[in-house]
C-alpha cells in the first residue's frame, strides 16, 4: 500500500453551500420568487454540475494516491477527546456520487420546469429540490459518518417533504408519513452505529476508523456492519424495510427519478461501500449484506411482475436493482466497484424511465394504470425512444449500459465460489429473467398493443424542455455502460479507496459463461412476456391469478406484516399503557386529590363565618384543655 | 364572710358572659358579655391575691383592664364601621368576608 496523500481545498464547501443558500433563498422570499425561482434553482443544479466536472478534470490530472481532497470547514464539536470537524472529503467514490446527483439533479431540474409549469407552488418544489441537492452532497462529501449522518437525515427530510408535495390529499401525506417513519428506523440503526464506532475507536472519521479496523475486535465489527446494514435497508429500501419505496411514488415523477430511482435509495449502497473498511473485517455482517441484496433483489422483482401502476413497477424494480448493488457491495473488494458501477449506470436509465412515465402521465392525465395506456409509441415517439433505451439497458441487452454493470454483478456472485456462489449466483441470474419479464410487460402494456385508453385522453409528446433531458439520459443509458467498463476504468478508478490491498480472486465461471448464461435469461424473460402481452390486455385486472400475484400486488405481503406484526402490537401497547398511565398514575394521584378535597369540604364547615360558632369552638377547646389538664395533674 | 364567694360570683359572671356571647346576635350586646368575662377573671385575680396575700394577682388586673380599654377601642371601631355598611349591628349578617 502506497502512502495516500490527501490534498486540502477551500471550494468543497461550495457544493453543500450554493444549493442550500439558493433553497432557503427561495423558502424565504416565498410568493415574490414565484416568477423567477426555478431559474436560480436550476442554475445553481447546473453550476455545482459544472464545478463537479472541474474537479473531476483536476482529479484526474494528479496521480492514483493522491487525488482525494479534503477541506475542513470548522470545528462542530470539540469535548475533551471527542473531536468532531465539519468536514468534507471529495476522492474517487464521492466524485463519481457528486457527478451522478448534479448531473441527473441538473437534467431532473429542467424536466421539471415543464413538468411542474401548471403548479401554483413550483418555486416551492425547486427549494426543496435544491435543499435535497444539498443534502445529498453533503452524505456523499462528509469526510466522518457523523457529517454523512447530517447529509442521510437531509435527504430524509427532503424526500419526505417532496412524497408529500401534494400534501393536501391525505394518501399521499400519509405516504410521506410512511416513508419518514421507515427511514427513521434505518436512521437509528446508522446512530447507533457511530456510537459503537465511537466507543471503540474514540473517533467517527472514515480515515480514522480505517486505520484501527483491522485491529478491532470482531464482534464490534460484525455489530457496527449490522447497524449501517439496517440503515442502508432503511435507505434504500431493502428488505425488511422496503415497504415505503412504493407509496412514496406519490411525489412528483420527478422527484421519483432524483430521489427514488437515481440518487438517495442509493444512499445506502454508498454508505455499505464507503464502510469498506468495516464489511471487510466483518464477514458475517457482509453476508447479511449479500443476504438482504438477494431477498429485496427478488422481492421486488416479484412486485414488479404485478404492478399495474407504472410507477409503482418502476418502484419495485428500483427495489431491485437496489438488491443488486447490495449484493455486489456485500461480496467484498471484488464487487464494490460492480456496485458504483451499477448504480450509476442506474441512475442513468432509471431517471431516465422514470422521466418517461413522467412525459406519458403528462400525456394521459396523469393516468398511471398501464392498462388504460397501449398503443403510445405513435403518438408519443420521443418517449417511447428514450425509455425503449433506458427498457433495454435496464434488462442487460448489450451494448447497453446495464448488460455491462449487472453481467459483472452476476459474474462476481457466482465467483463467490462453493455453495454460496452457486446459489447467490443463481439467484441473481433469476433476478435476470423476472427484470426481463416485467420491464418488457410495461413496456409493451405502454408503447404497444391497441390503445385501451378513455376518449377523454389526448395522448401527446411533451415539450422540448421534458424530453431534452430524457434523450440527455437515454444517452447515458446507452454509453455509460462501456465508458465505465471497458479497461476496467472504474475498477482502477476506485482502487484506492475500496481495495486498497489489491485482492485477488478466483473465477470459478468464466466471464464468457456468465455472459451466455445472463443473456439466455434475458432472452427467456423477454419470451415469456412477449408470449404473455402481445394479445390484448384486459383493462381491469383479471382476478383469479395466483395466490403469488395476489401477494405481489400488495406488495408480497410487507405491509400486511408490518402492520400485524409490528403496529398492531404497538398500537396495543399503547392502549395498555395509555390505560395504565390513566388508571394506575393519574388514580393514585386522583385519589390523594380527593381525599384533601373531602377532608377539606369536610373542615369547611367549621369555617361557618358566625362569630358565636368560632366562640362556642373556643369554650369548649378551653374546657378540654381544662379538662386535659386536670386529668393529667390529678 | 367567706372569701371564696367571690370566687362563686366570678365564676357565675364569666359562665352569664360566655352564654351571652354564644346565644346573642347583636354585636354590643357580645361586647358587653365579653366585658363581663373579662371582669369576671378581674375578679378572680383580685380574690387570688387577697387569698395568696401578694400584688401579684391586683397587677395583672390592671394589665387586663388595659387590654380591655384596647378592645374596645379596636371593637368599636369595627362595629360602627359594619354597622354603617350593613345598617345592622347582627354578627350573623357579617358572616362573610366578602361583601
Amino acid at each position: 500500500m502506497e502512502s495516500a496523500m490527501t490534498l486540502t481545498s477551500n471550494t468543497l464547501v461550495y457544493f453543500v453551500a450554493l444549493p442550500l443558500l439558493s433553497s432557503a433563498l427561495l423558502l424565504l422570499l416565498g410568493r415574490r420568487a414565484d416568477r423567477w425561482g426555478h431559474v436560480l434553482a436550476t442554475t445553481v443544479a447546473g453550476a455545482t454540475f459544472v464545478f463537479g466536472l472541474i474537479e473531476l478534470f483536476a482529479m484526474v490530472g494528479r496521480d492514483e494516491y493522491s487525488r482525494a481532497v479534503h477541506q475542513k470547514v470548522f470545528t462542530w464539536i470539540s469535548v475533551g477527546s471527542f473531536q468532531v470537524d465539519a468536514a468534507l472529503l471529495l476522492d474517487q467514490l464521492s466524485i463519481c456520487f457528486v457527478l451522478l446527483i448534479t448531473g441527473v439533479g441538473t437534467l431532473i431540474h429542467i424536466y421539471s420546469i415543464a413538468y411542474m409549469a401548471d403548479d401554483p407552488d413550483r418555486r416551492r418544489f425547486f427549494a426543496y429540490l435544491n435543499l435535497f441537492i444539498a443534502a445529498m452532497l453533503l452524505l456523499v462529501l462528509g469526510d466522518s459518518f457523523l457529517n454523512l449522518y447530517v447529509g442521510w437525515e437531509g435527504v430524509g427530510l427532503a424526500s419526505y417533504l417532496l412524497i408529500g408535495f401534494w400534501n393536501k390529499k391525505a394518501e399521499y401525506a400519509t405516504a410521506a408519513k410512511k416513508a419518514f417513519v421507515a427511514n427513521r428506523v434505518g436512521d437509528l440503526g446508522l446512530s447507533i452505529a457511530i456510537m459503537i464506532a465511537f466507543a471503540v475507536f474514540g473517533t467517527v472519521t472514515f480515515k480514522g476508523i480505517e486505520e484501527q479496523a483491522e485491529s478491532a475486535s470482531q464482534a464490534a465489527m460484525v455489530a457496527i456492519g449490522l447497524m449501517l446494514l439496517l440503515a442502508a435497508a432503511g435507505k434504500s429500501a431493502q428488505f425488511p424495510l422496503q415497504s415505503w419505496l412504493g407509496d412514496a411514488m406519490a411525489g412528483p415523477t420527478p422527484v421519483s427519478a432524483l430521489i427514488h430511482a437515481a440518487t438517495m435509495v442509493t444512499a445506502g449502497v454508498y454508505l455499505i461501500v464507503r464502510s469498506n473498511f468495516i464489511f471487510d473485517n466483518a464477514p458475517t455482517a457482509q453476508f447479511v449484506v449479500v443476504l438482504v441484496g438477494a431477498i429485496t433483489l427478488i422481492f421486488g422483482a416479484l412486485i414488479g411482475m404485478a404492478k399495474d401502476d407504472i410507477k409503482k413497477a418502476l418502484a419495485a424494480s428500483t427495489m431491485s436493482q437496489i438488491g443488486y448493488m447490495v449484493l455486489a457491495a456485500g461480496l467484498g473488494p471484488i464487487g464494490y466497484a460492480f456496485a458504483i458501477m451499477h448504480l450509476l449506470t442506474h441512475g442513468f436509465f432509471k431517471a431516465g424511465m422514470f422521466l418517461g412515465a413522467g412525459s406519458v402521465m403528462h400525456g394521459m392525465n396523469d393516468e398511471v394504470n398501464m392498462r388504460r395506456y397501449g398503443g403510445l409509441a405513435r403518438y408519443m415517439p420521443i418517449t417511447m425512444v428514450t425509455f425503449g433505451l433506458g427498457y433495454l439497458a435496464i434488462i442487460g441487452v448489450p451494448p447497453f449500459a446495464g448488460f455491462y454493470s449487472k453481467d459483472k454483478i452476476i459474474e462476481a456472485a457466482f465467483n463467490l465460489g462453493g455453495t454460496k456462489g452457486i446459489i447467490f449466483g443463481s439467484l441473481t441470474l433469476l433476478g435476470a429473467v423476472i427484470t426481463a419479464f416485467y420491464m418488457t410487460r410495461v413496456f409493451m402494456m405502454t408503447f404497444l398493443g391497441k390503445k385501451r385508453w378513455s376518449d377523454g385522453a389526448h395522448p401527446h409528446e411533451s415539450p422540448f424542455l421534458m424530453w431534452a433531458p430524457m434523450v440527455l439520459l437515454a444517452v447515458g443509458s446507452v454509453a455509460s455502460g462501456f465508458l465505465l467498463y471497458s479497461g476496467k476504468r472504474l475498477e482502477y478508478w476506485l482502487k484506492p479507496v475500496v481495495d486498497k490491498h489489491g485482492h485477488s480472486h478466483e473465477e470459478f465461471l468464466s466471464h464468457t459463461t456468465v455472459t451466455t448464461l445472463a443473456l439466455s435469461a434475458v432472452a427467456i424473460g423477454v419470451a415469456i412476456a412477449i408470449m404473455k402481452y402481445r394479445g390484448d390486455v384486459p383493462t381491469t385486472a383479471p382476478e383469479n391469478v395466483s395466490p403469488l400475484t395476489k401477494a405481489a400486488r400488495r406488495d408480497l405481503l410487507q405491509d400486511d406484516f408490518n402492520e400485524a406484526v409490528l403496529m398492531r402490537p404497538g398500537q396495543a401497547l399503547t392502549k395498555v399503557l395509555v390505560a395504565t398511565d390513566e388508571k394506575v398514575i393519574d388514580g393514585a394521584v386522583r385519589v390523594v386529590a380527593g381525599a384533601a378535597v373531602g377532608s377539606a369540604r369536610g373542615l369547611r364547615t367549621i369555617q361557618s363565618g358566625y362569630v358565636r360558632n368560632y366562640a362556642l369552638l373556643i369554650l369548649l377547646g378551653v374546657a378540654v384543655l381544662i379538662a386535659a389538664v386536670w386529668v393529667i395533674t390529678a | 364572710m367567706d372569701i371564696s364567694y367571690y370566687l362563686y360570683l366570678s365564676a357565675i359572671l364569666f359562665t352569664i358572659g360566655a352564654v351571652g356571647v354564644v346565644i346573642r346576635r347583636n354585636a354590643i350586646v357580645m361586647f358587653m358579655c365579653i366585658e363581663l368575662m373579662l371582669n369576671a377573671a378581674n375578679l378572680s385575680f383580685v380574690t387570688f391575691a387577697r387569698i395568696n396575700g401578694n400584688l401579684e394577682g391586683q397587677m395583672v388586673a390592671f394589665f387586663t383592664m388595659v387590654v380591655a380599654a384596647c378592645e374596645v377601642v379596636v371593637g368599636l371601631a369595627i362595629i360602627v364601621m359594619i354597622y354603617r355598611s350593613r345598617r345592622s349591628a347582627s354578627v350573623d349578617d357579617a358572616s362573610l368576608l366578602r361583601r
